[in-house]
Protein backbone atom coordinates (compact mmCIF):
# COMPACT_ATOMS: atom_id res chain seq x y z
CA UNK A 1 0.00 0.00 0.00
CA UNK A 2 3.16 2.54 0.92
CA UNK A 3 4.56 1.49 -2.77
CA UNK A 4 1.22 2.35 -4.42
CA UNK A 5 1.02 5.64 -3.35
CA UNK A 6 4.79 6.51 -4.66
CA UNK A 7 3.58 7.56 -8.03
CA UNK A 8 1.55 10.13 -6.66
CA UNK A 9 3.56 11.61 -4.11
CA UNK A 10 6.20 11.84 -7.05
CA UNK A 11 4.01 14.05 -9.00
CA UNK A 12 4.10 16.43 -6.20
CA UNK A 13 7.62 16.80 -6.01
CA UNK A 14 8.44 16.45 -9.39
CA UNK A 15 5.20 19.57 -9.94
CA UNK A 16 7.75 21.23 -6.84
CA UNK A 17 10.84 21.01 -8.55
CA UNK A 18 10.14 23.37 -11.36
CA UNK A 19 10.62 27.09 -10.55
CA UNK A 20 7.63 28.44 -12.02
CA UNK A 21 5.42 26.31 -11.20
CA UNK A 22 6.34 27.32 -7.34
CA UNK A 23 5.89 31.27 -8.58
CA UNK A 24 2.33 29.71 -9.83
CA UNK A 25 1.91 27.96 -6.45
CA UNK A 26 2.45 31.28 -4.85
CA UNK A 27 0.27 33.77 -6.30
CA UNK A 28 -2.47 30.90 -6.31
CA UNK A 29 -2.36 30.69 -2.70
CA UNK A 30 -3.09 34.13 -2.66
CA UNK A 31 -6.41 33.32 -4.42
CA UNK A 32 -7.93 32.16 -7.54
CA UNK A 33 -6.59 33.77 -10.82
CA UNK A 34 -6.77 32.80 -14.46
CA UNK A 35 -4.44 30.79 -17.09
CA UNK A 36 -3.54 34.35 -18.48
CA UNK A 37 -2.61 36.09 -15.22
CA UNK A 38 -0.86 33.43 -14.19
CA UNK A 39 1.51 33.59 -17.46
CA UNK A 40 2.01 37.28 -18.36
CA UNK A 41 4.42 37.89 -14.83
CA UNK A 42 6.38 34.25 -15.66
CA UNK A 43 5.94 36.12 -19.26
CA UNK A 44 4.87 32.75 -20.30
CA UNK A 45 3.10 31.69 -23.69
CA UNK A 46 -0.67 30.38 -22.96
CA UNK A 47 0.16 26.89 -24.22
CA UNK A 48 3.55 26.63 -21.89
CA UNK A 49 1.45 28.15 -18.88
CA UNK A 50 -1.50 25.82 -19.61
CA UNK A 51 0.73 22.48 -19.96
CA UNK A 52 2.72 24.12 -15.93
CA UNK A 53 -1.05 24.09 -14.66
CA UNK A 54 -1.55 20.34 -16.45
CA UNK A 55 1.66 18.80 -13.81
CA UNK A 56 0.11 20.95 -11.35
CA UNK A 57 -3.37 19.55 -11.90
CA UNK A 58 -1.93 15.90 -12.31
CA UNK A 59 -0.16 16.76 -8.86
CA UNK A 60 -3.58 17.30 -7.31
CA UNK A 61 -2.30 20.90 -6.36
CA UNK A 62 -3.78 23.01 -8.48
CA UNK A 63 -8.34 22.56 -9.93
CA UNK A 64 -8.99 24.32 -12.84
CA UNK A 65 -12.79 25.19 -13.64
CA UNK A 66 -13.52 26.68 -17.71
CA UNK A 67 -15.62 29.70 -17.66
CA UNK A 68 -16.54 30.63 -21.39
CA UNK A 69 -13.07 31.32 -22.17
CA UNK A 70 -11.25 31.41 -19.08
CA UNK A 71 -9.50 29.26 -17.59
CA UNK A 72 -9.75 29.80 -13.56
CA UNK A 73 -7.16 28.02 -11.41
CA UNK A 74 -7.43 27.33 -7.36
CA UNK A 75 -4.99 25.98 -5.43
CA UNK A 76 -6.01 22.82 -3.44
CA UNK A 77 -4.07 23.14 0.09
CA UNK A 78 -4.02 19.41 1.07
CA UNK A 79 -1.99 17.68 -0.68
CA UNK A 80 0.61 21.12 -0.93
CA UNK A 81 0.84 20.56 3.11
CA UNK A 82 0.97 16.90 2.85
CA UNK A 83 4.47 17.48 0.35
CA UNK A 84 5.51 20.29 2.06
CA UNK A 85 4.99 18.67 5.71
CA UNK A 86 8.46 16.43 4.67
CA UNK A 87 10.69 18.94 5.78
CA UNK A 88 9.66 18.67 9.05
CA UNK A 89 9.59 15.42 8.55
CA UNK A 90 13.28 14.99 7.22
CA UNK A 91 14.88 17.34 10.16
CA UNK A 92 13.35 14.69 12.48
CA UNK A 93 15.04 12.25 10.34
CA UNK A 94 18.11 14.09 10.51
CA UNK A 95 17.57 14.66 14.64
CA UNK A 96 16.79 10.79 15.25
CA UNK A 97 19.96 10.08 13.52
CA UNK A 98 22.45 12.79 15.48
CA UNK A 99 20.40 11.87 18.57
CA UNK A 100 22.15 8.44 18.45
CA UNK A 101 24.87 9.52 16.97
CA UNK A 102 24.95 11.32 20.26
CA UNK A 103 24.72 8.06 22.25
CA UNK A 104 27.34 6.47 20.28
CA UNK A 105 29.88 8.79 21.17
CA UNK A 106 29.11 9.14 24.93
CA UNK A 107 29.62 5.32 24.40
CA UNK A 108 33.01 5.71 22.65
CA UNK A 109 33.95 8.46 25.52
CA UNK A 110 33.60 6.29 28.66
CA UNK A 111 35.39 3.26 26.88
CA UNK A 112 38.44 5.68 25.62
CA UNK A 113 38.87 7.57 28.75
CA UNK A 114 36.36 6.69 31.67
CA UNK A 115 38.11 9.47 33.67
CA UNK A 116 37.32 12.71 31.34
CA UNK A 117 34.97 15.22 32.83
CA UNK A 118 32.08 15.90 30.26
CA UNK A 119 31.94 19.35 28.68
CA UNK A 120 29.91 22.32 29.49
CA UNK A 121 27.30 21.99 27.02
CA UNK A 122 27.74 25.04 24.39
CA UNK A 123 24.39 26.38 22.47
CA UNK A 124 24.56 25.32 18.81
CA UNK A 125 26.23 27.58 16.51
CA UNK B 1 20.72 14.62 28.52
CA UNK B 2 20.79 18.38 26.67
CA UNK B 3 20.97 18.03 22.99
CA UNK B 4 22.23 20.19 20.17
CA UNK B 5 19.96 21.62 17.61
CA UNK B 6 20.63 20.81 13.73
CA UNK B 7 20.46 23.14 11.41
CA UNK B 8 19.43 23.06 7.72
CA UNK B 9 20.65 26.32 5.22
CA UNK B 10 20.52 27.62 1.82
CA UNK B 11 22.93 30.25 2.08
CA UNK B 12 23.23 30.70 -1.46
CA UNK B 13 22.04 29.65 -4.90
CA UNK B 14 23.45 26.25 -5.15
CA UNK B 15 24.25 24.76 -1.76
CA UNK B 16 22.23 22.96 1.11
CA UNK B 17 23.77 23.30 4.63
CA UNK B 18 23.55 20.96 7.42
CA UNK B 19 25.25 22.01 10.99
CA UNK B 20 25.18 19.78 14.13
CA UNK B 21 27.62 20.11 17.13
CA UNK B 22 28.62 16.91 19.44
CA UNK B 23 30.21 16.96 22.53
CA UNK B 24 33.05 14.42 21.82
CA UNK B 25 36.43 15.42 20.60
CA UNK B 26 37.25 15.63 16.85
CA UNK B 27 38.79 12.03 16.38
CA UNK B 28 35.66 10.42 17.91
CA UNK B 29 33.40 11.84 16.03
CA UNK B 30 35.33 11.51 12.62
CA UNK B 31 35.49 8.12 13.09
CA UNK B 32 31.82 7.31 14.35
CA UNK B 33 31.09 9.33 10.74
CA UNK B 34 33.21 7.44 8.59
CA UNK B 35 33.61 3.93 9.78
CA UNK B 36 30.81 1.21 8.85
CA UNK B 37 31.11 -0.52 12.31
CA UNK B 38 29.87 2.76 13.71
CA UNK B 39 27.95 4.36 10.87
CA UNK B 40 25.22 1.28 11.02
CA UNK B 41 24.64 2.12 14.65
CA UNK B 42 23.09 5.19 14.17
CA UNK B 43 22.77 6.91 10.09
CA UNK B 44 19.64 4.49 10.36
CA UNK B 45 16.75 6.58 9.22
CA UNK B 46 13.24 6.42 10.70
CA UNK B 47 11.52 3.55 12.34
CA UNK B 48 11.99 0.10 10.24
CA UNK B 49 15.22 1.37 8.45
CA UNK B 50 18.27 -0.23 8.29
CA UNK B 51 21.58 -0.03 6.51
CA UNK B 52 21.86 -3.24 4.56
CA UNK B 53 25.06 -2.46 2.96
CA UNK B 54 28.03 0.06 3.94
CA UNK B 55 31.22 -0.69 1.42
CA UNK B 56 33.52 2.09 2.16
CA UNK B 57 37.08 3.05 0.38
CA UNK B 58 38.13 5.72 2.59
CA UNK B 59 40.99 7.46 0.87
CA UNK B 60 40.79 9.38 -2.16
CA UNK B 61 39.87 8.18 -5.14
CA UNK B 62 38.02 5.42 -3.27
CA UNK B 63 34.13 4.66 -4.15
CA UNK B 64 31.74 3.94 -1.49
CA UNK B 65 28.24 2.47 -1.93
CA UNK B 66 25.55 2.86 1.51
CA UNK B 67 22.19 0.86 1.40
CA UNK B 68 19.61 1.17 3.41
CA UNK B 69 16.14 -1.04 3.55
CA UNK B 70 12.75 -1.34 5.21
CA UNK B 71 10.96 -4.18 6.46
CA UNK B 72 8.97 -4.56 3.31
CA UNK B 73 12.20 -5.25 1.71
CA UNK B 74 12.31 -1.82 -0.27
CA UNK B 75 15.98 -0.42 -0.80
CA UNK B 76 17.63 2.70 -2.15
CA UNK B 77 21.33 3.36 -1.92
CA UNK B 78 24.12 6.26 -2.21
CA UNK B 79 27.30 6.19 -4.25
CA UNK B 80 30.06 7.91 -4.75
CA UNK B 81 33.75 8.64 -5.10
CA UNK B 82 36.08 10.70 -2.58
CA UNK B 83 37.81 13.60 -3.57
CA UNK B 84 39.76 14.41 -0.39
CA UNK B 85 40.10 12.48 3.04
CA UNK B 86 42.04 14.39 5.70
CA UNK B 87 41.45 12.93 9.28
CA UNK B 88 41.80 15.63 12.02
CA UNK B 89 45.48 15.72 12.83
CA UNK B 90 46.67 16.71 16.30
CA UNK B 91 47.69 20.23 15.36
CA UNK B 92 43.78 21.12 14.55
CA UNK B 93 44.37 20.83 10.99
CA UNK B 94 42.64 18.40 8.78
CA UNK B 95 39.29 17.01 9.66
CA UNK B 96 37.81 17.23 6.34
CA UNK B 97 36.01 15.12 3.23
CA UNK B 98 35.00 15.49 0.28
CA UNK B 99 33.20 13.27 -1.91
CA UNK B 100 30.19 13.20 -4.45
CA UNK B 101 27.08 11.66 -4.09
CA UNK B 102 24.39 10.25 -6.18
CA UNK B 103 21.13 7.71 -5.16
CA UNK B 104 19.84 4.83 -6.67
CA UNK B 105 16.16 5.48 -6.41
CA UNK B 106 14.97 3.33 -8.82
CA UNK B 107 13.32 0.26 -6.97
CA UNK B 108 11.59 3.13 -4.06
CA UNK B 109 10.44 5.28 -7.26
CA UNK B 110 9.18 2.60 -9.76
CA UNK B 111 9.31 3.56 -13.71
CA UNK B 112 7.87 6.77 -13.05
CA UNK B 113 11.37 8.07 -12.02
CA UNK B 114 11.76 10.84 -14.48
CA UNK B 115 15.45 9.64 -15.41
CA UNK B 116 18.88 10.05 -13.07
CA UNK B 117 19.12 11.97 -10.51
CA UNK B 118 22.03 15.01 -10.53
CA UNK B 119 25.00 14.18 -8.75
CA UNK B 120 25.92 16.40 -5.97
CA UNK B 121 29.02 17.17 -4.71
CA UNK B 122 29.21 16.83 -0.49
CA UNK B 123 32.12 18.20 2.10
CA UNK B 124 32.28 17.23 5.36
CA UNK B 125 34.10 19.66 7.95
CA UNK B 126 34.91 19.08 11.55
CA UNK B 127 35.92 21.45 13.96
CA UNK B 128 36.79 21.33 17.15
CA UNK B 129 36.42 24.12 20.17
CA UNK B 130 36.92 22.84 23.95
CA UNK B 131 35.68 19.76 23.45
CA UNK B 132 32.80 20.45 21.19
CA UNK B 133 32.70 19.40 17.76
CA UNK B 134 31.02 20.81 14.90
CA UNK B 135 30.48 19.22 11.71
CA UNK B 136 29.34 21.11 8.49
CA UNK B 137 27.89 19.56 6.11
CA UNK B 138 27.96 21.12 2.78
CA UNK B 139 25.97 20.00 -0.19
CA UNK B 140 26.72 21.53 -3.35
CA UNK B 141 24.69 21.29 -6.76
CA UNK B 142 25.34 22.16 -9.86
CA UNK B 143 23.01 24.79 -10.47
CA UNK B 144 20.04 26.44 -8.39
CA UNK B 145 17.73 24.69 -10.18
CA UNK B 146 19.37 21.24 -9.11
CA UNK B 147 19.41 22.53 -5.39
CA UNK B 148 15.67 23.86 -5.68
CA UNK B 149 14.57 20.90 -7.34
CA UNK B 150 16.47 18.46 -4.78
CA UNK B 151 15.12 20.71 -2.04
CA UNK B 152 11.50 20.57 -2.74
CA UNK B 153 11.84 16.67 -4.06
CA UNK B 154 13.59 15.51 -0.80
CA UNK B 155 16.70 14.63 -2.44
CA UNK B 156 19.40 16.24 -0.74
CA UNK B 157 21.67 13.79 1.46
CA UNK B 158 19.61 11.76 3.94
CA UNK B 159 16.58 13.45 3.02
CA UNK B 160 15.68 10.20 0.44
CA UNK B 161 14.66 8.06 4.36
CA UNK B 162 12.17 11.10 5.12
CA UNK B 163 10.74 10.41 1.75
CA UNK B 164 9.94 6.83 2.28
CA UNK B 165 8.09 7.70 6.00
CA UNK B 166 6.59 10.88 3.67
CA UNK B 167 4.81 8.58 1.01
CA UNK B 168 3.08 6.56 4.17
CA UNK B 169 2.01 9.42 5.75
CA UNK B 170 0.80 10.95 2.50
CA UNK B 171 -0.99 7.99 1.72
CA UNK B 172 -2.79 8.27 4.98
CA UNK B 173 -3.66 12.05 3.59
CA UNK B 174 -5.16 10.86 0.59
CA UNK B 175 -7.32 8.48 2.05
CA UNK B 176 -8.91 10.62 4.12
CA UNK B 177 -8.43 13.98 2.76
CA UNK B 178 -11.21 15.91 5.64
CA UNK B 179 -9.36 15.11 8.41
CA UNK B 180 -6.78 17.37 10.51
CA UNK B 181 -3.30 16.67 10.07
CA UNK B 182 -2.58 13.48 12.49
CA UNK B 183 -0.22 14.06 15.26
CA UNK B 184 2.96 11.85 14.02
CA UNK B 185 5.00 10.32 17.00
Amino acid sequence: MVLDRSPQLDRVFRALAHPARRAMLRRLSEHEQNLSQLAAPLRMSFPAASKHVRVLERARLVRRRVVGRAHLCRVDREPLAAAVDWLSEYRRVLERNFDRLDDLLEELKSSAAPRAAKSPRHPAP
Amino acid sequence: MGRHAVAVTTPNDTDVVITRSFDAPRALVWDAMTKREFLERWCIGPPGWRMSECRDDLRVGGTFTWAWTNEAGVSFSMSGVYRVVEPPRADGGGGRVVRTESFDMAEMMGTECGGPMPEQLSTLEFTERAGVTTVKVTLHYGSKQARDGAVASGMTSGMEIGYARLDEIFAERLAAPSSTARARS
